[in-house]
């Protein structure tokens, strides 16, 4: 019923088939995480720029897959689940940019190899409301030596400022701090810019070790 | 959190792997790894490796055949291993280094400018 032809062709209108093909040249997939708290607005910023509509799906883990001794045995394992959006930016023939909204909280970091190893880099988004989520994720991105920026989310009427937040969450003077309005797009393109602007800076920063990886919370 | 559809329980998800959680582990499948389909779907094949194999006719990353299949990444690696095993379909591996290390400032320029012309 499918024809074979490479165009992207909805013969039956809208199914679950509203999927944007990639060129058929793509080969490299890149991935850049917006990691934060509970509606602090990362699906908001993965809508705002994607040229697809975000899709989410989830990974389940077994605790005892990960090397926990667990006496018990079947009984005792735990699963973990987290759910998370993405998006998508095509940027060449051959690269395209996957952004994922993902949440910050601690069952999540357990998947963080599996999930996001050789991530780009990361934008922790906050909220003044709930700066305790951020800190958390600022930590653990450190310890894993993944390079990020962190952007305030403004919802408006918020009045701290930049430097009251970047003293909130002890952020070394080298990590770009900037507000957004995860709404906007040009905002939030600002935002993924920045990031990035910051991944050139570093990885032209000659030969030396940038990101040392922090010590790792027992 | 996205809820599974009342046919993606557990013992679905089993009865799919056909109960297996490791195999997939071989072919080291990133979410952004992207997949291509070499065949067609054939009569009798599993329904879930047929979906794949329709949905893969252009590159389609990891996370997208999850996000399509309403199956937990770990689920398509496993389903995606054994078409790989069979080679119906191919992958093309990101080729960002898997550690902390940056990549290359040319492929950073690229993203930027394509940030840019958004």
């Amino acid at each position: 019923m499918h024809s074979t032809a490479s165009e992207p062709v909805h013969p039956d209108g809208a199914t679950d088939t509203d999927r944007v093909p990639l060129r058929a040249t793509a080969d490299n997939g890149l991935k850049i995480v917006v990691v934060g708290g509970f509606g602090v607005g990362k699906t908001t910023m993965v809508r705002s720029v994607s040229e697809i509509r975000p899709l989410n799906t989830e990974e389940t883990m077994t605790r005892a897959g990960v090397g926990v001794d667990d006496p018990r045995g079947v009984e005792g394992k735990t699963t973990t689940t987290v759910a998370f959006d993405f998006g998508r930016i095509t940027v060449n023939d051959s690269a395209v940019l996957y952004l994922f909204g993902a949440p910050g909280q601690e069952r999540f970091w357990f998947l963080w190899d599996r999930l996001f190893s050789g991530t780009l880099g990361a934008v922790v988004l906050v909220d003044t409301r709930r700066l305790d989520d951020s800190w958390y994720a600022i930590d653990r991105l450190e310890a894993h030596g993944m390079p990020f920026i962190v952007a305030h989310n403004d919802f408006g009427g918020d009045r701290h400022t930049l430097q009251q937040i970047r003293d909130a969450l002890d952020l070394s003077e080298e990590v770009p701090l900037i507000a957004c309005d995860a709404r906007d797009r040009e905002s939030s393109k600002a935002v993924l810019i920045a990031l990035v602007d910051h991944l050139y800076a570093l990885s032209t920063r000659d030969a030396v070790p940038v990101q040392e990886p922090a010590e790792t919370a027992p | 959190m996205k809820r599974l559809g009342p046919d993606d329980d557990p013992d679905r998800l089993y009865t799919v792997t056909g109960g297996r959680s490791r195999s997939a582990d071989d072919h080291a499948l990133d979410l952004v790894t992207l997949i291509v389909s070499e065949s067609d779907p054939s009569a009798g094949m599993q329904s879930e490796h047929a979906r794949i194999l329709t949905t893969c006719r252009r590159p389609t990353a990891v996370v997208e055949i999850s996000a399509e299949l309403r199956m937990p990444v770990s689920v398509v690696r496993i389903l995606l291993s054994d078409l790989l095993d069979r080679g119906q379909v191919t992958a093309r591996h990101p080729r960002v280094p898997a550690t902390a290390q940056l990549p290359d400032a040319d492929l950073l320029k690229e993203v930027l400018d394509a940030l840019h012309r958004l």
